[in-house]
């Protein structure tokens, strides 16, 4: 399943890049990438397992760049 | 300017005039030092504050850390101008970047600004503003000149110009009159309309146009993995080589520790990819969103890329290089005027509802005066027979010539031949066909201009009318008598002919033919947003009906792959070259901020104009 986020003061291009490969690690995640221009995440995830990589993406995104959230 | 920039200009404002003090300010010592950590801590104290959060954290290829160790360093080494000035540098690359990534986000969600405020909805006599969500299949809104169109509909009275650049790049407005569609996002330009609404909003087509427009960031270009791959190792190795100038020559070589340090920190003061990382995505962005202000919707930025490789073009016949109407292409007379064949077969086929009676009326353009014509019979698979103005009159094929023995002359043009004769006496021939589209051989042209190797046409017409139109139109290879699956063959064949780099395009109008859009490397479906399928299956989306548009879209796609060229080797030329001259010591702090912010700004106004195209 496809969803897409908004993101907020995404501010640096190259800690996007940094989120997405690390968001795509996560376990359960079959495809994600962060638009920096769009500044948005997509996710493509298995249904049941989209909360719990959510918050590890959130957490991801905290720790590249504090002042960075993911909206929703 | 946000808020947020607003003070960091400022910032940026107050510590260039105090670094100018700085400069020429005659003093020595721990009040050198004083004057110059002024305007370092007025514009750097983010820097330094997120480096160390970000440190706690674990992040030591943090750009913010890197600038950090390399200023303080600096600092300790005494080089305090430099340090500044890197700082500095840093701090108004970062602000201009801000800027001009927030400009072109903001350019794009302009060129897509087609999204409606409201609809007029009719409630008892009176007109209502409501959301355009809430109107639903079979309501009857209200457009007044000027409004946009909020939602699909069929006119059910009005006439007006509607104007359709938005949604198809077109410039010149189009008349629409009752009975007309309407598509959402177009602007109504003079009279008022009232339209029945055929579709929800989230079905309309403006409402799908956004969706496409948002997606086609999460496709990504080859290049863009690439930079991003790139850019994962590119900063440890930097930042990993620096450590070792700074440790190994003084260790090994008994080098000057002063020295090799300070070339340590012009390695970090380059270790950010960022003129790639922005630069790249925003010439993507940039090109994807110049494509949609010209009626071109890419759904990505990976097929953006793969159009400036197109070398084969296969094309669909019939409403994509032709328009798939009937239409009168010639007309041969014989002692009587064009106009005067014109109106005798267009009044003799007045009652007639065959697509060939039509298109003569069509081309005809004026009302007939039904009163010229009398005792009309139609004779099934000959023609018409009639008295126009007291006169005996044929219209129809050859086999109704011979049945009335009137010699006939044959054509050289192709298509449908309508022979007329007037007492018994020939007068002449219309010749009807499929009308080739104005731009299609030009299109064929232009392809072969950007680099295509080969064009092919498909079409499950007969063999003579196909060859007839690709022979006209320049096409290299046609194949015909096609039914649908054949199509799907066809494509899969040519597949093999193309080489490892190049792709296969395919151009259909999108009906019937999503499975070879599919099949093809890109499938480009025209006509708008039409059939659901087409737009499912399709990776572009040509919003009119011009095969002209592929052309500017591999244009498009070619700039944009050209400044992506410049930006890789200006950006990784620039910093090799000052990473090697650095590591000989021949490069200084001010190179290495060159290096760093100067190629970011320039790589970032490169990258914009991706977003303008002129054909």
């Amino acid at each position: 399943m496809k969803k897409t986020y908004k993101m907020e003061d995404l501010d640096c291009a190259n800690c996007a890049a940094k989120m997405e490969n690390a968001i795509k690690k996560i376990e359960g995640v079959n495809d994600a990438s962060v638009s920096f221009m769009m500044q948005k995440l997509t996710l493509d995830v298995a249904e049941d397992s989209l909360e719990e990589v959510l918050k590890k993406a959130k957490k991801i995104c905290k720790k590249i760049e504090p002042d960075c959230r993911i909206l929703g | 300017m946000t808020h947020k920039q607003k003070k960091m200009l400022l910032r940026i404002m107050i510590a260039l005039a105090f670094y100018g003090i700085a400069l020429v300010l005659p003093v020595e010592g721990w009040q050198r030092t004083a004057v110059f950590l002024l305007p370092y801590a007025i514009v750097g104290w983010d820097v330094l504050w997120k480096a160390v959060r970000n440190i706690v954290k674990g992040q030591v290829f943090d750009e913010n850390f890197l600038m950090s160790l390399a200023t303080v360093g600096a600092f300790v080494l005494g080089e305090y101008p430099e340090a500044v000035a890197v700082i500095l540098f840093y701090q108004i690359g970062e602000f201009f970047q801000n800027y001009a990534v927030a400009r072109s986000r903001k350019s794009i969600a302009a060129l897509m600004d087609i999204r409606p405020d409201y609809a007029n909805i009719e409630k008892d006599g009176t007109l209502l503003q409501v959301s355009p969500e809430e109107v639903g299949i079979g309501d009857v809104i209200v457009v007044k000149a000027g409004e946009r169109i909020p939602l699909d509909g069929v006119i059910l009275e009005g006439t007006s110009a509607v104007d359709t650049s938005a949604l198809t790049g077109e410039s010149l407005p189009t008349d629409v009159k009752s009975g007309d569609t309407l598509m959402s996002g177009t602007i109504n330009l003079s009279g008022i309309l009232r339209v029945k609404v055929t579709k929800e909003f989230g079905e309309s087509t403006v409402a799908k146009i956004l969706e496409l427009v948002e997606n086609a960031g999460n496709k990504k270009a080859k290049t863009e993995n690439f930079i991003t791959r790139f850019s994962r190792y590119y900063t440890p190795i930097v930042v990993i080589s620096a450590v070792a100038l700074a440790v190994i020559p003084p260790l090994l070589f008994h080098g000057l520790w002063s020295d090799w340090v300070h070339r340590a920190l012009i390695f970090l003061v380059i270790s950010c990819p960022c003129a790639l990382v922005i630069s790249i995505p925003l010439s993507f962005f940039g090109g994807i969103g110049g494509a949609s202000k010209q009626g071109i919707l890419v759904k990505g930025g990976n097929y953006l890329e793969a159009l400036s490789k197109a070398e084969i073009v296969v094309f669909d016949k019939t409403g994509t290089l032709t328009k798939g109407v009937f239409q009168v292409t010639a007309i041969h007379p014989e002692m009587i005027s064009e106009d005067e064949l014109l109106e005798i077969g267009a009044l003799a086929e007045n009652y007639s509802s065959h697509p060939i009676s039509l298109s003569l009326r069509n081309a005809y353009a004026k009302k007939p005066e039904e009163t010229r014509i009398k005792n009309v019979e139609e004779i099934s698979g000959y023609g018409v027979k009639c008295i126009i103005d007291g006169k005996k009159v044929l219209v129809g094929n050859s086999k109704l010539m011979e049945s009335a023995h009137i010699p006939w002359r044959d054509c050289s043009h192709f298509g449908t031949i309508v022979h007329i004769a007037v007492e018994q006496e020939y007068a002449g021939h219309i010749v009807i066909s499929d009308a080739v589209k104005d731009d299609a051989a030009k299109t064929i042209q232009d392809l072969k201009a950007k680099g295509v190797k080969k064009t092919v046409m498909l079409t499950g017409d007969r063999k003579a009318v196909g060859e007839n139109i690709a022979e006209r139109l320049g096409i290299d290879l046609v194949k015909t008598e096609l039914l649908p699956g054949d199509k799907v063959a066809a494509v899969e064949e040519l597949l093999g002919e193309v080489s490892e780099k190049g792709k296969l395009l395919f151009l259909g109008d999108g009906i019937n033919d999503a499975p070879v859009l599919i099949v093809a490397d890109i499938g480009i479906a025209m006509g708008g947003l039409g059939s659901d399928a087409a737009v499912e299956a399709a990776d572009v989306v040509l919003m009119d009906d011009a095969p002209s548009k592929i052309v500017t879209a591999m244009g498009i796609s070619q700039k944009t792959m050209r400044i992506v060229k410049q930006n890789i080797i200006f950006a990784l030329g620039v910093k090799f070259a000052i990473l090697f001259l650095g590591a000989l010591g021949l490069a200084n702090m001010w190179e290495a901020v060159f290096a760093d912010v100067g190629v970011s700004v320039i790589a970032i106004l490169n990258a914009m104009r991706c977003l303008h195209f002129k054909n």
